[in-house]
């Protein structure tokens, strides 16, 4: 099963990217063998819509899950459509990918119920 | 670290002459009867279209940076053979076949580019190609008050909102790395893209109206926006005293919506004297907008004090 | 003919400057288009009557289910991404889309319709003894001015039987503050641009800026200067050094600011300005028409 988390460098040890659409890299990891791969985000500087190209792009690498800081609306109603599950990294901490892995797999990590939209880095068009 | 932008509605509303002091007013050392949670902000000016902040701040330019807005439809001429199909499919008028050298050739015009592409999907002989487009720069500049982001968009040009998007990404990166506790947004007229954009994301939206029957409805127009965004928002009445009964329709406004009006600032001729002098009010001046001012940028400093 | 009233910075006195050219003009038909979509003042100066009413709508795509096989070449096509395939069904985001046709166009399927959606309002009517009116209201939320402008600059509304729109009448157009596109958008088409400036800093700066709109466009311009103060040199020095007529001044005046602050027109406080505006259009056909009206 493959998850992935945003992040800001190319590394398991990078601190995470809170952001979802924006995020500098976006780390595919698959559960059982543990590989990883990192992808500098297609979507980090597009006009709008960054959201909804991330998540078209973490759905077309199989992931089935998303570790992120924050869901704006747009990115949220995608992932929400391609059936894959959002977790919340804890606000205020500035953990590395590998942490953040660690406390999804001990249960940890909350789930988003709605767009998280006070800190919505995008152009603000998919709100409400 | 926290957001606030300042928006209007209406344009001329006196946001950059606020803005401005509020850096000034931010930037002084502290003193034990004005102990202050922001004595270090990062300035945006997210009036792309016509950027004036840097006229009262002096900035001094650290970076330069190419911005590409949208794309152009371009027409290689000797691909073309006249078919007119992209003129069909075209919804904006922005490409019409033409008489030049005597063979029947598309032309795009420029100003009318929607960037969508249609055209080059339509082209049989694939002769359209979609070219990236520089339309405006972004800088980094150095001011006495903190560092400022800031902007040109070439007259005329598109995408707007997606450059205000990214001078307040950049605000925003140094904010975090450099553990400035406030971006300080100079918001853009109107209720459009560049201000929607400006808006995503504030922690607090601060309304500056005028009192005038053009101000009041357009603060009403402002406020519907801030409020469909689900964004915190207060007040200020710029010019309070020009029309009286419109302070009062303001204040009227405030109470009916719950929203914080946070003061009031007088009509006052050292406001253009210090925009002329290059300063932001507060340092030019002592006089009575200039006290207003300075009890308002308190004002804000408890109001921002309560957002989470 | 069409005369645009810009300006670059806002808040110079656009709406203030064509509403009064258009109460002013008494000799001939007017009309005037608001097409500060965003923030439209001009109606509550003017007061008009207003009798036609017309939404105005984007088309924006719909799936049509049955046909519909997640083949993805909507989202391939699509430059903004407005539509995505996703868990195998197509999302539609209505505020991305700019209603280009694309993916209408390029659904190998035909599985894709158009379906309106409502951006804003179009309003018309009559001034009581006076001009013509119409002004677009773009819907809170609504991040595109464009395309209203666009439907509002060509609407041919219905008007009262007996009353007003004449067949040919002149058109004098409030444009949005700024210099991007919803400006843009404003003057294309138009035969001279009255720019309004003060003699401040920032609205020396944005005139520069607004005249260089103009230029590109090929449209003739000159400016009136508004809240004209003793120490106007360096916005008088640019408009002769890039040979821009000044056609008027208005000078910074409490009380012009105080009535105009209630909502009135400045012809109604100051009726002499009248003739300086008949003047400025005299002046507009002159270099429009070569006299010929």
């Amino acid at each position: 099963m493959q998850i992935a988390i945003t992040s800001t460098g190319a590394s398991l040890d990078a601190p995470y990217d809170p952001r979802f659409g924006r995020a500098a890299y976006l780390i595919i990891v698959d559960e059982g063998t543990e590989a990883w791969e990192a992808y500098a985000n297609p979507a980090v500087n597009a006009s709008g819509g960054a959201g909804i190209q991330a998540a078209q792009f973490v759905a077309d690498k199989g992931a089935w899950a998303v570790i992120s800081g924050d869901f704006g609306p747009n990115a949220y109603r995608a992932l929400e459509a391609a059936n894959l599950a959002m977790f919340i990294a804890p606000a205020g901490e500035a953990l590395t990918v590998r942490q953040l892995i660690h406390l999804y797999r001990g249960g940890k990590l909350q789930k988003p119920t709605g767009p998280t939209q006070r800190r919505h880095y995008g152009m603000g068009q998919g709100a409400r | 670290m926290k957001q606030l932008v300042v928006l209007s509605g209406k344009g001329g509303t006196g946001k950059t002459s606020l803005v401005a002091a509020f850096a000034h007013l931010a930037a002084r050392p502290p003193s034990d009867s004005h102990p202050s949670p922001v004595t270090r902000l990062v300035l945006v000016d997210a009036d792309v279209d016509a950027a004036n902040l840097e006229l009262v701040l002096q900035p001094t330019p650290l970076e330069e940076h190419e911005f590409t807005g949208g794309d152009l439809a371009v027409v290689e001429p000797a691909l073309c053979d006249g078919c007119g199909a992209c003129e069909e499919i075209c919804r904006f008028d922005a490409i019409a076949v033409r008489l030049g050298n005597g063979f029947p050739r598309a032309a795009v015009e420029a100003l009318a580019c929607e960037g969508c592409a249609a055209c080059t999907y339509a082209c049989p002989r694939q002769a359209i190609q979609m070219v990236p487009q520089v339309v405006g720069k972004w800088f980094r500049s150095a001011t006495p008050f903190g560092p400022l982001f800031h902007a040109a968009l070439q007259p005329g040009a598109e995408n707007s909102g997606k450059l205000v998007t990214l001078v307040k990404q950049m605000a925003r990166l140094l904010a975090l790395d450099e553990a400035y506790p406030l971006v300080l947004v100079d918001g853009p007229p109107g209720i459009g893209c560049p201000v929607i954009s400006a808006v995503a994301g504030a922690d607090m939206a601060l309304m500056v109206a005028e009192p005038s029957m053009a101000g009041i409805h357009d603060l009403e127009r402002i406020w519907g926006v801030v409020d469909h965004f689900g964004i915190r928002s207060a007040v200020v009445i710029n010019k309070a005293d020009i029309y009286p009964e419109g302070s009062q329709r303001i204040e009227t406004f405030c109470r009916e919506r719950g929203v914080a009006l946070l003061g009031k600032i007088p009509f006052d001729l050292a406001v253009t004297h210090a925009m002329t002098a290059g300063q932001p009010v507060t340092a030019d001046s002592g006089g009575a907008a200039a006290r207003a001012m300075t009890a308002i940028w308190h004002q804000v400093l408890y109001q921002l004090g309560e957002t989470a | 003919m069409r005369i645009v009233v810009a300006s670059g910075k806002g808040g110079t006195g656009k709406t203030t400057i064509a509403t009064s050219l258009a109460l002013a003009l008494t000799d001939r038909p007017i009309l005037l288009r608001d097409c500060d979509v965003e923030a439209p003042n001009a109606h509550l100066v003017l007061s008009p009557q207003l009798t036609a009413r017309e939404e105005v709508s984007q088309l924006i795509p719909s799936v049509v289910e049955t046909r519909c096989t997640g083949c993805g070449r909507c989202a391939e096509v699509c430059r903004f991404h407005a539509i995505a395939v996703l868990g195998g069904r197509v999302l539609v985001f209505p505020e991305l889309c700019h209603s280009c046709g694309s993916c209408v166009n390029n659904c190998p399927e035909v599985a894709l319709d158009e379906q309106p959606r409502v951006i804003g309002v179009l309003e018309a009517g009559l001034v009581p003894n006076g001009p013509a009116f119409a002004h677009g209201v773009l819907n809170v939320g609504e991040p595109m001015a464009g395309p209203l402008i666009r439907r509002l600059k060509g609407w041919e509304f219905s008007h009262p039987v007996g009353g007003g729109v004449s067949a040919d009448p002149v058109e004098i157009l409030d444009a949005p503050p700024g210099t991007s596109c919803p400006v843009v958008e404003t003057l294309r088409g138009c035969d001279y641009a009255l720019l309004v400036s003060e003699p401040t800093p920032f609205g020396l700066h944005d005139l520069r800026l607004m005249v260089e709109v103009v230029r590109a466009l090929a449209i003739p311009a000159a400016v009136i200067i508004n809240r004209d103060m003793p120490n106007n040199r360096d916005l008088e020095r640019f408009c002769r050094v890039s040979q821009l007529p000044v056609l008027m001044r208005i000078p910074l005046d409490r009380g012009i600011g105080s009535a105009l602050a209630r909502g009135q027109s400045l012809v109604a406080v100051r009726p002499e300005y009248g003739e300086a505006f008949r003047g400025v259009f005299a002046h507009i056909q002159q270099t429009v028409h070569g006299g010929v009206p």
